[in-house]
């Protein structure tokens, strides 16, 4: 270690602790005193949970809850799908390079575009039916977007789509750096690929598998607005209504932004427990370099 | 070694390796075919044939999308936004991760690390009300100034993070015999830590680019007028204004997606690189 004078580790931390406190300290205090008040325009009165306690009455704020609840139906399914690729790309199948290139591209396409993209093909006769039937499966065609039953789940497949493929890099990228020894002593055991899967590789790769699932349970609750606000705006009614579409409307469009902090508050809340085991693996990791 | 002689001989599993990894693609590559062939059809052609390639081809999409969406606008203000933020975060960055990473231990070192590690994860949404507030008194709303700070501040946890766990890895031992040179601390930075973290700092800016890029909650509450609109909200109103005209909507958004997509395919490292570096332990 660089033996400085001691104020010379605060100088250099300075200007980025400063940056920390005005994009992250400053609003983070604020959300929770707007929560407390009535603001009308920038400021206002005192008023304890009030905020709280209508947001809680509020049906619109269940559904929008309960659609980010169902919107966890898709990390299961992202992480599965992750793994499996990245097993079969790190088994070096022949082309493995160009695969890997083309499965993570949807996460370099903007969320506008890949929304808009969609919104054209899901339509009522947009390609996607038109295959459908094309190939005599006129029964599986239907409404994607404009139907109250199927939009969210519409939009969790377009989630999926474009998100999988981080899944993807980030668990190949773990694989390189396991032992391969267990591996092989497997293989020579007489282990099959789904045995070695799930006996040998799965848990070999668990730090990386719950980072990459919590990750994604925040994702799912609180960063999909730009899927939503692309490509159903809430809609049909508020069959994709979501907790971070509710705070946008209730902040900007209906100008109640202490109902606003109070969702707000409680997707901050809700964060913060869920990075709890992350740090548990940080710290792991961080053992294991110091010793 | 030895899995890829086993490759050399066709059996069952590797055959259904490759379907598996085909449907992924397929998958994957459809709805970009659909953008592509889509864009150069005619408002006919695409009703008459939705999945052949365009006959006749025509440039009239782009046309119509650059006379009537302000791409060019829209492009140089989220390079504008994205270079000023980056580069900004950039700079705070490599001097914090500095002293956190080879300056000797001091009070409050492990907690900045930890309340940094914690607000990488926090999704913009929980501050984007106060944001909106705060920079409406300090009348930075609506201005490149106040939305560059703000994104730099959003993207900063990540770089202090990546930039961190890369100066740990640099060895001591190159660091001492520049100090036994008599180099200072700001010289050892300058002179030999950067140098050696050039690729880091690459992989750094082309992730953190990516992100400020694709952003679209903060750019649509924090630069709302017509003159400062960036890429993403941009083509958001052009979608949502050409939704029944799918080819002149898929040549936008094809416009839209270019100057990423060509990054990406030279320079697809970085991207990989810099994405899984905030997971995978440095």
């Amino acid at each position: 270690m660089l033996k400085t004078h001691f104020l010379t580790p605060y100088l250099y931390l300075f200007p980025a602790a400063a940056l920390l406190l005005f994009t992250f300290g400053y609003p983070l205090a604020s959300v929770f005193y707007f929560s407390m008040h009535r603001i009308r325009g920038v400021s206002g009165p005192f008023i304890g949970f009030e905020n709280f306690l209508q947001v809680f009455k509020d049906t619109t704020f269940h559904m929008a809850a309960a659609h980010n609840l169902q919107l966890l139906i898709a990390v299961p399914i992202m992480t599965a799908i992750a793994l499996l690729i990245a097993v079969l790309l790190h088994e070096r199948v022949s082309g493995w390079e160009t695969y890997r290139t083309i499965l993570f591209a949807p996460y370099i396409l903007a969320i506008p575009v890949v929304g808009i993209v969609f919104n054209n093909i899901l339509q009522l006769n947009g390609i996607l039916n038109e295959s459908l039937r094309s190939i005599g499966l006129r029964f599986l065609a239907g409404d994607w977007l404009g139907s109250a039953d199927l939009a969210l789940w519409s939009v969790m497949g377009v989630i999926i789509w474009r998100e999988v493929g981080f899944g993807i890099v980030l668990f190949q990228a773990s694989l390189l750096s396991l032992n391969e020894e267990l591996q092989d002593a497997a293989k020579i055991d007489g282990a099959g690929w789904w045995q070695r899967l799930f006996y040998v590789t799965i848990p070999q790769l668990r730090d990386v598998i719950e980072f990459f699932v919590v990750v994604s349970v925040i994702t799912m609750l609180a960063w999909v607005f730009g899927f939503v606000f692309v490509m159903t705006k809430g809609g049909p009614g508020n069959a994709t209504q979501i907790m971070e579409l509710y705070i946008f409307n209730f902040a900007f469009r209906s100008s109640l932004p202490g109902i606003a902090s109070a969702v707000a508050v409680i997707l901050f809340l809700i964060t913060l427990v869920l990075i709890i085991p992350l740090f548990r693996v940080h710290s792991q990791s961080n053992e294991g370099r110091n010793s | 070694m030895k899995n890829r002689l086993f490759h050399h001989h066709f059996h069952w599993t590797s055959a259904f390796k490759h379907l598996a990894l085909l449907f992924a693609s397929f998958t994957v590559l459809f709805p970009v075919y659909f953008m592509l062939i889509t864009a150069f059809k005619t408002r006919q052609g695409y009703s008459l044939n939705k999945f052949n390639f365009p006959n006749p081809i025509t440039l009239e999409n782009f046309d119509i999308a650059l006379r009537n969406g302000r791409f060019f606008l829209w492009f140089s203000n989220t390079v504008i936004l994205s270079v000023g933020a980056v580069l900004f975060s950039t700079l705070t960055a490599v001097l914090a991760a500095y002293a956190l990473a080879r300056m000797r231990k001091f009070a409050g070192q492990t907690m900045m690390q930890t309340i940094n590690t914690a607000l990488m994860v926090i999704p913009p949404v929980v501050m984007i009300i106060p944001m909106f507030i705060l920079l409406t008194r300090l009348k930075l709303i609506g201005t490149y100034p106040g939305a560059i700070l703000v994104y730099a501040g959003l993207v900063t946890p990540f770089s202090i993070y990546m930039l961190t766990n890369f100066f740990r890895s640099i060895p001591m031992e190159i660091i001492e015999s520049a100090l036994i040179d008599g180099a200072s601390t700001f010289q050892v930075l300058v002179q030999i830590i950067l140098p050696l973290a050039a690729p880091a700092i690459v992989t750094l800016v082309v992730v953190n680019t990516l992100w400020v890029w694709n952003d679209l909650l903060t750019a649509l509450v924090l630069l709302n007028k017509d003159e400062l609109r960036t890429l993403m909200v941009g083509i958001t109103l052009f979608g949502s204004r050409y939704n029944s005209e799918v080819p002149v909507s898929m040549a936008g958004m094809l416009l839209a997606s270019l100057p990423m997509l060509i990054l990406y395919l030279f320079g697809q490292r970085f991207f990989i690189q810099g994405l899984v570096a905030g997971a995978v332990k440095g």
